[in-house]
């Protein structure tokens, strides 16, 4: 467990030694070993429970402790099982667009990305988790920045200050939490706060809640996220909008189960009322959305929404859990798959709105099939993995006579529906016979199959849902 | 009234108005600063609510360091992306939907 | 308008927080006792150091971690075609800093070697040695920096990675950083004096990155 973790520190530094611009296959294979590894792991895991480390010998309150459950051992499965054929289509990106500024330092930002996400996952310490949420972010944050002009430097910025508003908040929290009870471990801390805890502790989860919330673009925070995924560069977008924005959810979620479990069932309603409002705002600027990878941004918004209705739901009966875990897993697959394609179709036309996309499909019959795939996940059909995850928010809503939410989650699938069949139905129109003749670029194989391959796994997990829901069950 | 607490008081001061100058202030440089100050806030709140009996913790003064750290680094890309930004549009300001 | 609303919000926010901080009682737990009783085994004898390098000394991995990717992350947004940084090349102040840049030295080599027994440590000497560069650079005797060449990344990269080797070794013995006793202090001081050049050349390079300034003309 712990080479997930020093692995990416390891090539991180290492591809900043090798130099600007080198580094691909230092990460693709590091990362193909750390696949294997979170494997590994998730077997342990299943069999045996939650796997735990204490860093430095010494075990917490003292030291750092490391644990990773089902849960945690389904997102660790999910980074790496998303990063590597990303990685593998950010190498053929940058190297088709040798001038793009973006891939000079781009393996060492995602070596330390991969480094951060994986940390947090398998950290069971709330400081360790700020640094470990810095990690990620400022990581984020430079790969949004790289080899732009004003406007994604703009987007990086407006994401910057509202990632350092988040862990800001975050860290008020922590501070407070140790205030009042002198440790910071999660599992120490899950017994000590009880509903008569001091007014303190429930302004310290408050803050950290919502800072988290920021960082994870829901309602009303989410106005920095289309631009800066909307913005960057292909690989990038599909890192962010997969995984990056799962990690800071994932805390949400680990935060709002473990040590704040006792003190957040009267406010649960509220991240509900702002995800449902997220679905359909989200949806409605992914509607009207004039560039392609725009679009998608707006997906990310909209598909974010779902996660938070799972709070007024969870129980002992898990179901809620399995939901918000399914719809974390099938979307990253499912959104990567999607901006990996966009990507394709905006550089072999060379142009970006969706109203231009026509024709494409002729061309690019792998990646329309991906992006495609991508969409039945975000509408839930079945088989994929988004119908699974949408079917499992439907019976814990029902079982809980939610109507309202089912009927959020119905109208949510229509309207995901309605704009992934936008983008399709304009690349299968044929282009006004006086375009034909536009300068376009060959379609690169390694591009194409990749974001196929990302697409296929997000329905995949919906066939082999039930081993994931065995996973998340596992440990606890 | 002790000094720890004294200090976290403080700091909750200096945390919010970190954030108000943060949301509010639309210079960049300015806003960079603000970020500055509600960490430091932070930190102050840290340090001082641990150490409210007048007694000195070695942990929180740990995590403050790598707070500090942590703070320059993101200080320090906060400033070579404005200093982009600047080179890029001659603006020190975001324009644009702005809010928050 | 949104100026009212948001000092509003946040002034009340900080009256929650100060009432609420007024009428707290003492913390469930104190881990002022476990530090001062493991501090023998820990390899240092100050209870600061112990704590950023041995008990959460994966915290100090990964703040290391974030430094550099402070770096990497400014180099990425900095292009060769950047303004150029105004320096002032009087004689008094290059003597001044010349003067200087030695005593900054033994001062960065003291807290380190201090760092085990009081105040001190690899952060606070790299940060003393990096405020001797820029302040060498602001007197234009050191020009700054362009893409870093493959003997200063080595530099940048070399306390990160022995911190990460020292870490994992320890692995075949227990756990991620879990010194021996009797070996810790040794390996903690060899983690901190390769930290103490890598966090200099990094902080060094987050101001000398930034300026386009190629030294005296």
């Amino acid at each position: 467990m712990v080479w997930l973790i020093a692995l990416p520190l390891g090539w991180a530094s290492l591809t900043v030694l090798l130099g600007p611009r080198r580094g691909a296959w230092t990460a693709i294979s590091a990362l193909t070993a750390q696949l294997w590894l979170a494997f590994e792991l998730a077997q342990t895991v299943r069999a045996t429970g939650t796997v735990r480390h204490a860093v430095g010998g010494w075990g917490a309150p003292l030291g750092i402790d490391l644990a990773v459950d089902g849960l945690s051992a389904a997102m660790l499965l999910l980074a790496q099982g998303v990063a590597l054929p990303v990685a593998i289509y950010a190498r053929a990106y940058f190297k088709v667009r040798s001038g793009h500024p973006g891939g000079v330092w781009f393996w060492p930002l995602l070596g330390f990305l991969i480094a951060g996400l994986n940390a947090l996952f398998a950290s069971a310490d709330l400081f360790n988790l700020y640094v470990t949420l810095e990690l990620v972010g400022l990581a984020a944050v430079a790969l949004v920045a790289a080899g732009g002009g004003a406007p994604q430097v703009a987007a990086a910025l407006r994401y910057l200050f509202a990632t350092l508003l988040g862990s800001g908040a975050y860290l008020l929290g922590v501070a407070l939490i140790y205030g009042v009870y002198g440790t910071v471990s999660t599992a120490t801390l899950e017994p000590l706060l009880t509903v008569e805890a001091p007014r303190l502790a429930w302004i310290a989860g408050l803050l950290m809640l919502s800072g988290l919330m920021l960082k994870t673009a829901l309602f009303p925070f989410h106005y920095w996220l289309p631009p800066a995924h909307g913005g960057a560069a292909t690989p990038v977008s599909a890192l962010l909008s997969a995984l990056v924005v799962k990690a800071s959810f994932y805390l949400i979620l680990r935060l709002w189960i473990g040590p704040f479990a006792a003190l957040v069932d009267r406010i649960a309603w509220l991240p509900a009322v702002l995800g449902a409002t997220a679905v359909i705002w989200g949806s409605w600027h992914a509607l009207r959305a004039v560039r392609l990878k725009a679009l998608v941004a707006w997906s990310t918004v909209a598909q974010i929404g779902y996660l938070f209705l799972v709070f007024p739901l969870l129980g002992d009966d898990r179901i809620a859990l399995h939901a918000g875990g399914m719809q974390m897993v099938s979307h990253a697959f499912a959104k990567a798959a999607m901006f990996t394609a966009a990507g394709v179709i905006v550089h072999t036309t060379g142009r970006d709105a969706v109203a231009e996309v026509a024709g494409v499909a002729s061309r690019l019959p792998v990646t329309l099939f991906a992006f495609g795939l991508a969409g039945m996940t975000l509408m839930g059909l079945p088989p994929s993995g988004g119908f699974l995850a949408k079917w499992l928010l439907i019976e814990a809503a029902l079982a809980r006579g939610r109507w309202d939410m089912v009927v959020v989650v119905l109208a949510g699938g229509l309207l995901a529906a309605a704009y992934t069949f936008r983008v399709l139905r304009q690349a299968f129109l044929l282009p006004p016979s006086g375009e034909r003749r536009r300068v376009e670029r060959r379609p690169i194989a390694v591009l194409e199959w990749t974001a196929f391959v990302l697409a296929a796994a997000s329905v995949a997990m919906g066939l082999r849902g039930m081993e994931i829901v065995q996973l998340l069950d596992a440990g606890t | 009234m002790t000094g720890g607490l004294l200090f976290a008081l403080t700091g909750v001061a200096l945390f919010a108005s970190g954030v108000a100058g943060v949301v509010l202030i639309d210079n960049l440089l300015r806003r960079i600063l603000a970020f500055n100050l509600m960490g430091s806030g932070a930190f102050l709140v840290l340090v001082g609510l641990a150490q409210r009996n007048e007694v000195a913790d070695p942990v929180p003064q740990a995590m403050v360091l790598t707070g500090i750290v942590v703070a320059v680094a993101a200080t320090a890309l906060a400033l070579a992306m404005t200093r982009k930004y600047h080179a890029l549009t001659g603006r020190l300001e975001l324009t644009g939907d702005d809010n928050d | 308008m949104k100026r009212l609303a948001v000092t509003a919000l946040a002034t009340g926010f900080a009256v929650v927080l100060v009432e609420a901080m007024l009428n707290l009682g003492p913390a469930a737990i104190d881990l002022r006792i476990p530090v001062r009783e493991n501090l023998a085994e820990s390899g240092v004898s100050h209870a600061v150091t112990a704590v950023l390098l041995n008990y959460r000394g994966y915290d100090t991995l990964l703040e290391v971690a974030v430094l550099l990717l402070a770096l990497v992350a400014v180099l990425t947004v900095t292009d060769e075609a950047d303004v150029a940084f105004p320096h002032m090349e009087h004689p008094v102040l290059q003597t001044l800093a010349r003067l200087a840049t030695p005593l900054m030295t033994v001062v960065a080599v003291y807290l380190l070697w201090a760092g085990a027994f009081r105040p001190g440590g690899a952060f606070q000497a790299g940060s003393v040695l990096a405020a001797a560069a820029v302040l060498l650079h602001l007197v234009g005797l050191l020009p700054g920096w362009r893409s870093p060449r493959l003997p200063l990344r080595l530099g940048l990269v070399a306390g990160l990675l022995t911190f990460l080797a020292v870490a994992t070794a320890m692995l075949a013995r227990g756990a991620l950083l879990e010194y021996p006793p009797s070996m810790a202090g040794g390996l903690i001081l060899l983690i901190e004096s390769v930290l103490t050049v890598s966090l200099a050349l990094i902080l060094a390079g987050l101001f000398l990155l930034l300026s386009r300034d190629e030294g005296p003309s």
